[in-house]
C-alpha cells in the first residue's frame, strides 16, 4: 500500500515545481502578448512588435546566425567525436580539453572573443606585427555588420560545439563494436563504416543534439551583446530591451512568444526529420 | 623497421598524421582564447588598452584589484554565489527524489513525467524570466536572490533528474533488498546503503547546477536590479566599462566554471546518454 503511493510522493515536488514555474509561466507569456493589464484581448502588441524597424533585422539576424552556426558545429562535433572514439592514448585529456567551453558562460565567451577581435585586440596586434596590415582594423564597429556577424559566429562555434560533442560521444559509445568488426571483415573502409554504421545508428543522438543546439541558437544574446552591442539586433536582445530598458513587458512578451513558437516549430521539425523507427533503435 | 610499419601504407600514415594535426589544432582552438583572456587579466590596465598587445602577461594585478574594488562587483559576486548555492540545493532537493522514483518504480504516469522533463529541452527557458517577473512582483519575490534561484532551478532541474536517475539505476536493487531483509526499513536502507554509493554523483550534479546558475545571464539581468549577479552586472556595464574591467570580469566568471567542470567531467556523459534512449 505504502509502496504504491511512494513514487508519486517522490515525484510530487518536481512535478509541482515544473507546473508552477515552467508550464504555467509559458502560458502566461502567451496571455501577456495578447492581453492588456486590464485583461482586454488585443493584437496591438503583436502589431507594435512587427511594425518596429528592428523587428525584421532581429528576426533575420537570429535565423541567419542559427543557419550559419549550427551546421558548422554539427559537422565539427561529429568529426571530433569520431576522432575521440578511435583514440586509445590520451582520450580523457583530449575530451576534457574539448569540453571546457561547456562550462563557459555565453557572456564570458563573448568577452574572450572581444579580447581577440577588439580594435586593440590580439588579432590586430598579430596582423600589424606580421606586417599584413599597417593599421589596426575595426572589426566590431557599427559600420561593419558583416565582421560582427562573423565574430559572433566564431564565438558561438567556439563556445557551443562542446555540448553537441558530449551528446555524440555518448551516442557513439552505445553502438556495439561488433558492427564495425563485421563491416571490416566484409571489406568496408573507414568512410563506408562511418556512413553505413555510425551515422544511421547515431541518429537519435544527432536528433537530441540538433534540437538542443537549435533552441540555444535562437536564444543567442550575451555573445552578441558583448561583441556587437546593439549593432547586431537579435530576437533575445529585443526581449531584453523591451523588458528591462523600455519597460514594455507586453511587447517583450510578444517577442518571447515568437521565439517560443519558432523553437517549438523547429523542435517538431527536427523530431520528424530525424525520427528513428522503433525497430531500428539500439 | 618493425613488422607493424610494413603493414601501414603511405596513405594510412598520412591519415594518421592529419588526425594528429587536427587534434592539436582543435586543442589550441579551445585553449588559446582562454589563455588570451587570462593574459589580459594579469596585465596592467595601461597594457590592456595599449596597442599592439603582448602575448604574455606582465603579471600585474592592478586590473584584478581595479575590478574587485569597482563599485558593485563585491555584492554582485556575493549575489552570484548565493543564487548558485540556492539553485544547487533546490535542484537536488527537488530533482533527486524524482530521479530515484524513475529508477526504482514502475507506475502509471511515469512516461508523462519523463515527457514533462524532456519538454523543458524544447523551450527557451531563460524567457521564463518575463512571466515570472510578473508573478514574483505579486508574491514579493521580485529582485530577490530566491526568485532568481527559482528560475535557475528550472534550468538545472532536468539535468538533476537525469543524472540522479542514471546514478540510482547504477545501484543494484539487490543491495537495497539485502538491507531490507537485514531489518532496515526503506528510508534506513536508502540512507545507509544507497546514499553513500551515489554521493559523488549527487555532488557532481549539484556542482553542475551551480555552474548553470553561475553562468546564466539573461534571466539574471531581467529579474534583478539591486541584487544583480556578476553576469548581470557585467552585461549592464558592457557599454561604459573600460576594457580591463570587462576582461577581469570575464576571467572571474570563467575560472570557477573551469574548475567545476574539471570536477564533474566523469559525469558529463550520464546526463546525455540516458536522454538518447
Amino acid at each position: 500500500m505504502q509502496n504504491k503511493w511512494l513514487p508519486y510522493f517522490l515525484l510530487l515536488p518536481a512535478t509541482l515545481f515544473l507546473l508552477l514555474f515552467f508550464l504555467y509561466p509559458f502560458g502566461m507569456v502567451a496571455y501577456q502578448a495578447f492581453a492588456t493589464d486590464e485583461g482586454v484581448l488585443t493584437t496591438k502588441y503583436i502589431t507594435k512588435m512587427t511594425s518596429h524597424w528592428k523587428f525584421k533585422t532581429a528576426l533575420s539576424n537570429t535565423m541567419w546566425l542559427a543557419l550559419a552556426v549550427v551546421p558548422i558545429q554539427m559537422v565539427l562535433a561529429l568529426y571530433m567525436a569520431t576522432i575521440v572514439s578511435k583514440l586509445k592514448k590520451g582520450r580523457d585529456l583530449i575530451l576534457y580539453i574539448w569540453t571546457i567551453p561547456l562550462g563557459i558562460s555565453d557572456l564570458a565567451a563573448g568577452l574572450i572573443w572581444l579580447a581577440i577581435l577588439d580594435q586593440t585586440g590580439f588579432l590586430n596586434s598579430l596582423l600589424v606585427g606580421l606586417g599584413i596590415t599597417d593599421q589596426p582594423t575595426t572589426f566590431l564597429g557599427y559600420q561593419n555588420k558583416g565582421t560582427i556577424f562573423i565574430a559572433v559566429m566564431l564565438a558561438e562555434v567556439w563556445r557551443a560545439t562542446a555540448i553537441i560533442l558530449v551528446i555524440l560521444v555518448a551516442g557513439i559509445g552505445l553502438i556495439p563494436k561488433e558492427y564495425y568488426e563485421a563491416a571490416e571483415v566484409f571489406g568496408a573502409g573507414g568512410w563506408k563504416r562511418f556512413t553505413k554504421i555510425t551515422l544511421p545508428l547515431l541518429k537519435p543522438s544527432l536528433q537530441t543534439a540538433l534540437m538542443l543546439r537549435v533552441i540555444l541558437a535562437f536564444e543567442v544574446f550575451a555573445v552578441v551583446a558583448a561583441l556587437g552591442g546593439t549593432n547586431l539586433p537579435v530576437l533575445m536582445g529585443e526581449v531584453y530591451n523591451r523588458q528591462f530598458v523600455l519597460q514594455d513587458s507586453h511587447v517583450a512578451a510578444a517577442f518571447a512568444l515568437l521565439i517560443l513558437l519558432i523553437s517549438i516549430a523547429f523542435t517538431l521539425l527536427i523530431m520528424w526529420l530525424l525520427r528513428t523507427p522503433k525497430e531500428a533503435r539500439l | 623497421m618493425s613488422t607493424e610499419s610494413t603493414v601501414v601504407t603511405g596513405n594510412q600514415r598520412i591519415a594518421k598524421w592529419s588526425v594528429n594535426i587536427s587534434i592539436v589544432f582543435l586543442c589550441l582552438w579551445v585553449l588559446v582564447p582562454i589563455y588570451l583572456l587570462i593574459a589580459n587579466t594579469f596585465s596592467s590596465p595601461a597594457e590592456v588598452n595599449a596597442f599592439p598587445k603582448r602575448i604574455y602577461p606582465s603579471f600585474d594585478t592592478e586590473s584584478v584589484r581595479f575590478f574587485m574594488n569597482f563599485y558593485g562587483v563585491g555584492s554582485a559576486l556575493w549575489n552570484s554565489f548565493k543564487v548558485a548555492c540556492l539553485t544547487m540545493i533546490m535542484s537536488i532537493a527537488v530533482g533527486a527524489p524524482a530521479g530515484y522514483a524513475l529508477s526504482r518504480f514502475e507506475f502509471r504516469g511515469k512516461n508523462t513525467f519523463r515527457v514533462l522533463v524532456l519538454m523543458t529541452r524544447a523551450f527557451p527557458l531563460p524567457l521564463l524570466a518575463l512571466p515570472l517577473a510578473v508573478m514574483f512582483i505579486k508574491v514579493g519575490l521580485d529582485d530577490t536572490v530566491l526568485g532568481l534561484a527559482i528560475v535557475h532551478t528550472v534550468l538545472a532541474l532536468p539535468f538533476a533528474v537525469l543524472i540522479t536517475f542514471s546514478l540510482f539505476s547504477g545501484v543494484p536493487v539487490e543491495l537495497e533488498e539485502a538491507a531490507w531483509t537485514l531489518g532496515c526499513n526503506r528510508l534506513q536502507a536508502f540512507i545507509k546503503v544507497i546514499f553513500p554509493l551515489v554521493l559523488p554523483g549527487i555532488a557532481a550534479s549539484a556542482i553542475f547546477a551551480f555552474v548553470i546558475s553561475w553562468n546564466e545571464v539573461f534571466a539574471a539581468a531581467v529579474l534583478t536590479i539591486e541584487h544583480r549577479t556578476l553576469p548581470a552586472f557585467l552585461l549592464q556595464s558592457l557599454d561604459d566599462a573600460p576594457l580591463h574591467l570587462k576582461f577581469a570580469g570575464g576571467a572571474v566568471l570563467v575560472v570557477p566554471a573551469l574548475i567545476f567542470i574539471f570536477m564533474v567531467r566523469k559525469y558529463l556523459f550520464s546526463m546525455w546518454g540516458i536522454a538518447n534512449r
